[in-house]
């Protein structure tokens, strides 16, 4: 017997969209959850005041400012180079050998696991150049690790500024490099903005790259060279250790709502700058 | 200025610059270097074939067998493909092909928001709802092959979704009308030319996948149970390579730091294997 193709057409419609709203469903759901069992013990001093007892007590600040630290310094060094990279990529060489090589060098660190850097940065940062455990050495594994967020974004930025502004530019006597900084850079910022805020958020729910790194003391980071606790790891070892399952609710809170409010902070920049250029 | 010191800036930029754009081929040949060094010289020290084939890990008494954790690691990377490529491809053809422009913009930003959930958070849930239902409705400890396959078959999602979208997307307008023109349906369409000219992206989201799974290390750890036994089912703990290095890497030392160096140049290895697939199914497609 032949199924009329109409038929199957619709059924598949609804199938499929079924699966769209299923999947959007799961992210629902996870919030969800986090929100109703965290809210409870989340409350304005649970954020300010520090651990008791392993963090069976108390609040996380020392874990949030950890958290501060670690995003802030990583994209104070990813930055430069990131951005850098892409400006070199795209204004100031032509597609060639040279290119490949270096977009293959980004697209390897994009896909290697956080395990791994976690494994680099402790052997390479916190033994060999004996920074310790440290939020130093915490920071430049994490720089590491979103380079390659940073250059693809700044790279798609800069390639969506129109060639006709830097033809302007440089008609008018401006080197390449001041067309680079006075008009190519201001107009690709908000995509520029977007891959330093995904590279935040990021960094923000690292784990296994970071507990290796920037160890895991609960006390506050005073200098670079100290240990320090992010909230995802903080959470982690509340977790993992059944420390406390309602202090470790209130910190995936915390942590969720962060990340969340950051990555769409990203895309709503991100659509201002496509309904910008279309 | 004069023009000659205009130069001259102009030249030293574009060094420091050319210099930067090196930085990734820099960091990724430290990372290589330094994880070849610590690891290789213990596949010398106990021989390949004791670390790649033997079965028992316990490096405290010389015993470096890591073959459980490679088994581990590769069933439950097909096991999240298998939970998670249906769905993910299904939502990435409902929004290349079906959604409105409306439902579009909800959609996306939506699904993507999956890739920002710590792994620490789905690991947590994974052991808080999925690991009890295991043990109350299907058997076992609930710390499974199949709680680790459900919870990574969640986490891949976003890749494959995004990746295959994308494939979907490049695919010209062109064929879909002149499917659509000779009286096919949509899905007919979808299936028939959408989908086989999208294949290698919709190929390579799978491979991309795979990878992002096999690297997984908090979520496995906290659902996988962590046994050190390749599982005989579904429902046997498991040992991933990635969550042995976790494990046991804050305390390790000597030859047992050695130990999980070496499971990190075999963990780099199947990794950078995937990525090359994955590239080469891309590159194919661009050439033709």
């Amino acid at each position: 017997m032949r199924v009329n193709p109409r038929f199957t057409d619709a059924l598949v419609r609804h199938f499929l969209n079924l699966q769209a709203y299923f999947t959007v469903g799961l992210l629902v759901v996870i919030v969800f959850i986090i929100f109703i069992k965290g809210i409870s013990n989340c409350s304005l001093s649970f954020m300010l005041t520090y651990p008791e007892d392993m963090g069976r007590h108390g609040g996380i600040f020392p874990a949030i400012m950890g958290t501060v630290f670690l995003a802030a310094l990583s994209i104070v060094f990813a930055t430069p180079l990131g951005l850098g990279t892409a400006i070199y990529l795209t204004e100031y060489t032509r597609e060639s050998r040279l290119t490949t090589i270096i977009r293959f060098g980004v697209e390897s660190l994009a896909g290697i696991p956080s395990i791994i850097y976690g494994l680099f940065g402790f052997i390479f940062f916190v033994i060999k150049l004996g920074m310790g455990w440290s939020l130093l050495s915490g920071a430049l594994t994490m720089t590491i690790m979103i380079l390659p967020t940073i250059i693809r974004t700044s790279e798609e930025a800069i390639k969506a500024v129109p060639r006709n502004l830097r033809i302007v530019s440089h008609s008018l006597g401006a080197t390449k490099w001041e067309t680079t900084v006075k008009v190519v850079l201001p107009s690709a910022a908000p995509g520029i903005l977007t891959g330093i805020m995904l590279s935040i958020g990021r960094a923000v729910g690292e784990t296994a790259a970071v507990i290796f790194t920037m160890g895991s003391s609960l006390r506050l980071p005073a200098s670079l060279m100290d240990s320090g606790r992010t909230m995802a790891v903080h959470f982690y070892i509340l977790a993992r250790e059944g420390i406390s399952m309602e202090k470790a609710y209130a910190t995936a809170l915390v942590l969720v709502v962060s990340i969340l409010a950051i990555n769409i902070l990203a895309y709503y920049t991100m659509n201002r700058v496509i309904a910008k250029y279309s | 200025m004069s023009s000659k010191t205009a130069v001259l800036k102009e030249r030293i930029i574009k060094q420091v610059l050319t210099v930067f754009a090196f930085s990734s081929i820099l960091f990724l040949f430290l990372i290589f270097a330094f994880i070849l060094v610590e690891g290789l010289p213990l596949f010398y020290k106990a021989g390949v074939n004791s670390i790649i084939f033997g079965m028992k890990w316990a490096p405290t008494k010389g015993f470096f067998g890591i073959f459980p954790m490679i088994v581990s690691s590769f069933l439950v990377t097909f096991g999240a493909l298998i939970i998670g490529a249906p769905l993910g491809l299904g939502c990435a053809v409902y929004l290349a092909e079906y959604a409105g422009k409306r439902q579009k913009m909800f959609l996306k930003p939506a699904l993507e928001l999956l890739a920002g959930i710590p792994s620490v958070v789905y690991g947590f849930l994974g052991v808080l709802y999925i690991v009890p239902f295991i043990r109350n409705f299907v058997g076992g400890s609930g710390f499974s092959l199949l709680a680790t396959s459900i919870v990574l078959g969640v986490m891949i999602l976003p890749t494959v979704i995004s990746i295959s979208y994308d494939a979907l997307m490049s695919v010209p307008r062109s064929y879909r009308e002149g499917a659509l023109a000779m009286g096919s349906t949509k899905w007919q369409t979808t299936w028939r030319v959408v989908i086989p000219s999208g294949k290698s992206g919709i190929l390579a989201s799978c491979i991309l996948g795979m990878g992002r799974a096999v690297g997984e290390t908090m979520a496995v750890i906290m659902v996988a149970g962590n046994a050190l036994k390749i599982p005989g089912s579904v429902l046997d703990p498991l040992r991933t390579l990635t969550s042995n290095i976790a494990l046991e890497l804050s305390y390790a030392s000597g030859d047992h730091r050695m130990g999980l160096f070496s499971t990190g140049v075999v963990l780099l290895s199947i990794i950078m294997v995937l990525n090359y697939f994955a590239n080469v199914v891309i590159r194919r497609k661009v050439i033709k």
